[in-house]
């Protein structure tokens, strides 16, 4: 099969949440242990969690240099105050030194700087790596401490797992995707093929759901919803159904509130791998629905 | 006295701990209000049901060129000094891109035919009013939005000042965290005792030092993991401001929205102790 044959039939889902906690990253990690031979993609670069699991053997390593920061040289800087009054981010001290997790990189400082002292220099916001796994390959990512460009780390994370699969033949990508809805979660799901929205019965995160909702509409994304923790409220549980029942949205599956999930991650297992007969159960039935889904779309 | 509520993870129970605090201090008689700068996900107003009466909504500034003015080909500064490619040059014409546009101001600076002014597009609405007296602002982002930093900074000026002001933080360790603590006197963080918990807390630790922003930790449903927590607290001597039992009947209330001070027994204590705790954290680190 040649490469731009093999492009067409690759599949990416992103697991998503809105509200974080409900078991995005243990969810993501039964999933990987699961299915045909994939390429796994931990795009909550703020807090990534996948590799706590998955136990990645790093084969590459690149920095992630994204825009640029400013520097103010004191050498020849003479205190006309010009920057401190244009920049609009906080990021130019009372002393006219940039304070890094401010600055946005846009560069107005060291336009208006009458002496060069303002330079913007390129800058390095975190890392990421290539990595084999015991489910195969992974692209994972650390975002700097305070750094800014999640989004666009998530991008690369994303273009270097499209990369691997399309070079090992893989017809999956399983992506960790953030919390929340905004940027790096929009990073996360242009153009993927299924999102995933994990959400348990809780007043919350029933709210953030509907949001997520709106995101992959608003994207034209196609939505599945786990709901984990049932036993938490049964009645929101039905609520959630109802809610999804009256919009079109499948539900690919419902998994209890079950220690197990904690049990497995202490021990660095996915759930399937801990409780095969329980939980391994369950999950692998959702892949089935997820599976289904996925070859539908292909008519 | 601004106090930060933050995590790395999401999840632990940030608006859980900034809803029962707030409630704990009116009802000790605190002059308290709130902030929920979790503007991508807003969920305090489901804890504390506020009656909300202004809403404003929240703008950024955009570049809007005068074609008239502006002499296409023959410049094309603003495009070429637009580090976020919010402007273009297309076909002659300068093309604007506003929801690339971080709303510096570079453009409208740079142009030397003062053909760029600058307009506004909304990004999310801010809220306030009050929770049983406790005054509310909330931010919600519209969905589809990507840049949540400019409405947080809204919320935080819209909060009227008080003795003490809970921020409810947005989960991880990048910019719309760091909008959100910047200038809070101290941060609670939120964790639970678990491998996931434990490597978003180191993050988030990582932060509040580069930060220098004093702050404490509560682990939330203690006893729901192992010990790793308590072992990293004790092993980079962070003070433990509280440890929030794990609970099934607590997280029933959580789940239909109630509060855990006054509803589940025992609680109202967890949060006494933790105000106490944090207190004499705050103290010391002034100190």
């Amino acid at each position: 099969m040649s490469p731009s044959m093999n492009t067409k039939t690759i599949k990416e889902i992103v697991v998503i949440s809105g509200k974080g906690g409900t078991g995005k990253t243990s969810v993501t990690a039964a999933l990987a242990s699961l299915g045909p031979q994939k390429v796994l993609a931990d795009c909550d670069v703020d807090a990534a969690d996948l590799h706590l699991v998955l136990a990645p053997k790093n084969i590459r390593t690149e920095d992630f240099v994204a825009g640029e920061r400013a520097f103010i040289n004191t050498d020849s800087c003479v205190d006309c105050g010009l920057c401190l009054e244009h920049c609009r981010y906080g990021a130019v001290s009372e002393d006219f030194q940039i304070i890094p997790e401010n600055c946005e990189g846009c560069g107005v400082c060291a336009f208006v700087c009458p002496e060069d002292a303002a330079v913007m220099l390129p800058r390095t916001c975190g890392v990421w790596h290539v990595a084999e796994t015991r489910f195969g390959s992974m692209v994972h990512a650390r975002l700097g401490i305070a750094e800014e460009n999640s989004g666009k780390l998530v991008t690369t994370v994303r273009k270097t797992a499209r990369e691997l699969a399309e070079a090992q033949g893989a017809s999956l990508i399983l992506t960790d995707g953030p919390p929340g809805i905004g940027c790096p979660v929009i990073a996360s799901l242009g153009g993927a093929n299924l999102a995933i929205a994990v959400a348990e019965p809780t007043t919350s995160a029933l709210h953030d759901l509907k949001r997520v909702f709106g995101l992959t509409k608003h994207f034209d994304i196609p939505l599945m919803v786990i709901i984990n923790k049932s036993g938490i409220n049964e009645e929101t549980a039905k609520v959630i159904r109802d809610y999804c029942k009256d919009n079109g949205v499948e539900v690919a599956g419902t998994l209890p509130y079950d220690k197990a999930f904690t049990q497995a991650q202490i021990n660095a297992m996915s759930v399937v791998e801990y409780d095969p007969e329980g939980r391994g159960k369950d999950l692998a039935a959702i892949w089935e629905r997820i599976q289904t889904r996925l070859n539908q779309q292909d008519q | 006295m601004r106090i930060a509520i933050a995590s790395g993870k999401g999840g632990t129970g940030k608006t859980t701990v900034v809803a029962n605090l707030a409630v704990h201090l009116k009802n000790s008689k605190h002059s308290v209000a709130v902030a929920d700068c979790d503007v991508e996900e807003p969920n305090l107003h489901l804890f504390l049901n506020p009656h909300l009466d202004i809403e404003k909504t929240a703008v950024v500034p955009i570049p809007e060129v005068d074609n008239e003015l502006c002499t296409g080909d023959d410049c094309g500064l603003c495009a070429q000094l637009c580090r976020f490619k919010s402007l273009i040059l297309m076909a002659g014409e300068v093309m604007v891109f506003p929801e690339l546009c971080h709303g510096c101001g570079l453009c409208t600076l740079a142009c030397p035919e003062k053909a760029i002014t600058e307009g506004s597009r909304a990004i999310g609405v801010v809220r306030s009013g009050k929770a049983n007296c406790i005054p509310f602002t909330e931010g919600e982002m519209k969905i589809g939005e990507a840049m949540a930093p400019p409405l947080i900074e809204e919320v935080k000026a819209a909060s009227p000042q008080c003795d003490i002001e809970l921020i409810d933080c947005p989960p991880g360790t990048s910019c719309p965290v760091i909008k959100a603590l910047d200038g809070v006197d101290f941060a609670v963080l939120v964790t639970e005792p678990t491998p996931f918990g434990l490597h978003d807390l180191d993050l988030a630790v990582l932060t509040l030092r580069q930060l220098r922003i004093p702050f404490g930790v509560v682990i939330n449903r203690d006893g729901m993991g192992n010990s790793c927590v308590h072992d990293y607290l004790n092993r980079e001597k962070i003070t433990l401001l509280g440890a929030i039992p794990h609970s099934l009947k607590a997280a029933q209330a959580y789940s239909k929205g109630l509060l855990h001070v006054g509803n589940v027994e025992g609680f109202d204590d967890h949060y006494a102790k933790l105000w106490e705790n944090i207190q004499q954290s705050i103290g010391e680190a002034r100190s």
